[in-house]
């Protein structure tokens, strides 16, 4: 089980001491564009941070963060010509011109009676000066972050974050966990368990023992809850789990199967799907009180709901026009109406974060494929293709979904894609798995 | 080993084993694999794996299930019957098997059954569970009508969790789309 340490890790953003200059006007800034697909990504030097071995693991994690991002192109530390830089002197710009870096972090690591802090600066070569971080601390010069020394990772995702934000406008994804199903054995009889870990895929530890199929994990926005399904012979069950306390409870019994769950935005309530005689509508329950709303009331499939970011619709499944469809209708299940209208079976609908798009997959002849499309149907975008691609999950930047791919007769993994289609990639975690779903930044 | 190229005589021999090996396990609820070396289906739509027809002679590799028991139930009468893609109602290719079904179940009134809806990969996880259970409830509403209690059966839809056959293509997906009766209770113990 693993214990959230938030409370140990100090979010107070102090200004370091102001090192060089301060940061002129935003307009001749270096900036990355998250919504061109042909965007090249930008060249960004990483030096380790002074230190010792923690500022090079500090730089590690972030360096992977930003590359797998797509939007940054971390270069070769053997390319650097300036060499022994410290946080306390500008570094010397010509050297970092000359390996065509445009951006560069210069940091140092430290143990402060058992603390770490790790403070940097980020720098436009090219102008020639320093990016300051106008909304924290003291207006300009760099960023500072401390935490007990064992959540070094958590450290080194804040600080991706920063520079993530610093340079494309818009917040990152790093400081966050994913809940996924972690799957082993033979097909047919796949033990698949409930498992978490970082973003990175680093600190994966297994929440259920593998006794029963978990399907379905998904996050609270108190980032400390996950409500998924068990599946057992005798039938299924909805689960909250508390992270933190791992106190674990039973949406309660229903006749019949329940699956499909997903939390309200404001975590206070939970959509669902009810099957009583082979037929499943929608529900909804809230956690307060309890009460149990029936959303839907048709004869066909009616699955897979999910609140667009203001709560007030509910994106769903539905084969009530003869072959699965995307929907969408009012929280309280007014006025359904269908939106996905181009050829191709379509399920799984999710709001994204930002309210843009609903991702879906989509399933066309014999392949598989992640899409997104705006909430009225029009825009419709096909990012991924493969014999089976399933489940996406929105970062909670709205940048970059996550899925399942399973490889003809063989196994599933987490994969990734950006909103654009540009930059597909597994994600790094060793294990077979599937059902990916990500948890909004850590506090 | 035997080896018959008829197909229909190679599965009742694949599930006498099955059946054995189980029950040499101790297994509760014996599962007979499905032989994947059947020849493949054309294409979509596609004839049915044909299920095992009802009240073949046992061959001497094994002993005689003892009537009224689950092994009875498994070689005798069947336990899995199958669906077309996306498809939920019972095939007329069926009716024979779940005939058979009903008049063994009511033979038997002790005996309780829960019917297991599964699916094939080729589609995603919750519109498949809702899927399967479209297709327990349709071989249910289907014994029920044929004078079995209700209240001796149970449904559950395990969606595409439990292939039976761990190929891929549509002669796999076609065994894969399936309602399996499983009894939970009240057989005689072999």
């Amino acid at each position: 089980m693993t214990h959230f340490t938030k409370r140990s890790l100090l979010t107070a953003l102090a200004a370091l001491p102001a090192a060089a200059l301060l940061a002129p006007a935003a307009h001749a800034d270096i900036e990355v564009n998250v919504n061109r697909g042909d965007v090249q990504p930008l060249p960004i030097a990483l030096p380790i941070f002074s230190g010792g071995q923690i500022g090079a693991d500090i730089v590690g994690v972030i360096s992977a963060n930003l590359q797998r991002s797509g939007l940054f192109r971390p270069l070769d530390p053997a390319s650097f010509v300036e060499r022994d830089l410290t946080i306390a002197v500008q570094p010397r710009f010509p050297a970092w011109q000359q390996i065509k870096a445009q951006a560069l972090i210069v940091g140092q690591a430290s143990l402060v009676s058992g603390r770490l802090e790790a403070g940097f600066h980020l720098y436009d070569v090219f102008a020639e000066h320093e990016l300051g971080f106008a909304n924290h601390g003291t207006g300009s010069g760099g960023l500072q972050f401390a935490s007990s020394p064992e959540n070094w990772r958590r450290l080194a995702h804040k600080i991706s974050d920063a520079v993530y934000e610093r340079l494309t406008g818009e917040k990152g994804y790093f400081d966050t966990r994913v809940v996924f199903v972690a799957e082993s054995g033979a097909r047919g009889s796949k033990i698949k368990r409930l498992a978490i870990m970082d973003q990175d895929g680093a600190n994966p530890s297994y929440l259920t023992d593998g006794s029963a199929v978990i399907m379905t994990p998904r996050f609270s926005s108190n980032t400390q809850e996950i409500t998924y399904m068990e599946l057992r012979p005798e039938g299924s069950k909805i689960y909250l789990l508390n992270l933190e306390t791992t106190r674990k409870e039973s949406l309660g019994d229903f006749k019949g199967m329940v699956f499909a769950p997903r939390f309200s935005p404001d975590g206070g309530k939970v959509a669902f799907s009810v099957e009583r005689g082979g037929n499943s509508d929608i529900f909804v329950m809230d956690l307060k009180s309890r009460a149990t709303a029936r959303l839907t009331v048709d004869p066909a499939i009616d699955t897979s709901p999910s609140f667009s970011p203001d709560g007030s619709m509910i994106a769903f499944n539905s084969d009530r026009s003869g072959s699965p469809q995307l929907y969408i209708m009012g929280a309280d299940g007014s006025n359904p109406r269908r939106i996905s209208f181009t050829q191709g079976r379509y399920t799984t609908p999710v709001w994204s974060p930002t309210g843009e798009f609903i991702a879906f997959t989509k399933q066309t002849g014999n392949q598989f494929h992640i899409g997104v499309m705006k909430p009225d149907g029009t825009d419709e975008r096909i990012l991924t293709s493969s014999y089976l691609d399933e489940g996406p999950a929105w970062a909670p930047n709205g940048r970059v979904l996550l899925f399942s791919r399973q490889v003809a007769g063989g196994g599933t993994k987490l994969w990734s894609v950006d909103v654009t289609g540009r930059i597909i990639q597994p994600m790094p975690y060793p294990g077979s798995g599937s059902d990916p779903a990500w948890s909004p930044l850590l506090n | 080993m035997i080896t018959i190229r008829n197909s229909g005589s190679a599965l009742r021999l694949a599930l006498i084993s099955a059946a054995a090996v189980s029950l040499a396990a101790c297994a509760s609820h014996p599962k007979p694999a499905y032989p994947t070396t059947q020849p493949a289906p054309p294409s979509r739509p596609v004839e049915p794996p044909r299920s095992p027809a009802p009240a073949p002679q046992p061959e001497p590799v094994s002993q005689a299930p003892l009537p009224g028991s689950e092994r009875d139930f498994t070689i005798n009468v069947g336990d899995r019957v199958y669906f077309d893609y996306d498809m939920y109602s019972v095939r007329s290719d069926a009716t024979p098997l779940l005939d058979a079904q009903a008049s063994w179940l009511k033979r038997y009134p002790a005996v309780q059954v829960r019917i297991e809806g599964n699916c094939d990969e080729r589609g995603t996880q919750d519109y498949n569970l809702a899927l399967g259970a479209r297709r327990a409830n349709a071989v249910r509403d289907y014994l029920v009508a044929h004078g079995v209690t209700a209240g001796r059966i149970t449904t559950v839809s395990y969606g595409k969790e439990k292939p039976i056959d761990a190929g891929t293509g549509e002669a796999a997906e076609s065994h894969n789309r399936n309602s399996h009766t499983a009894i939970v209770g009240g057989a005689r113990m072999q």
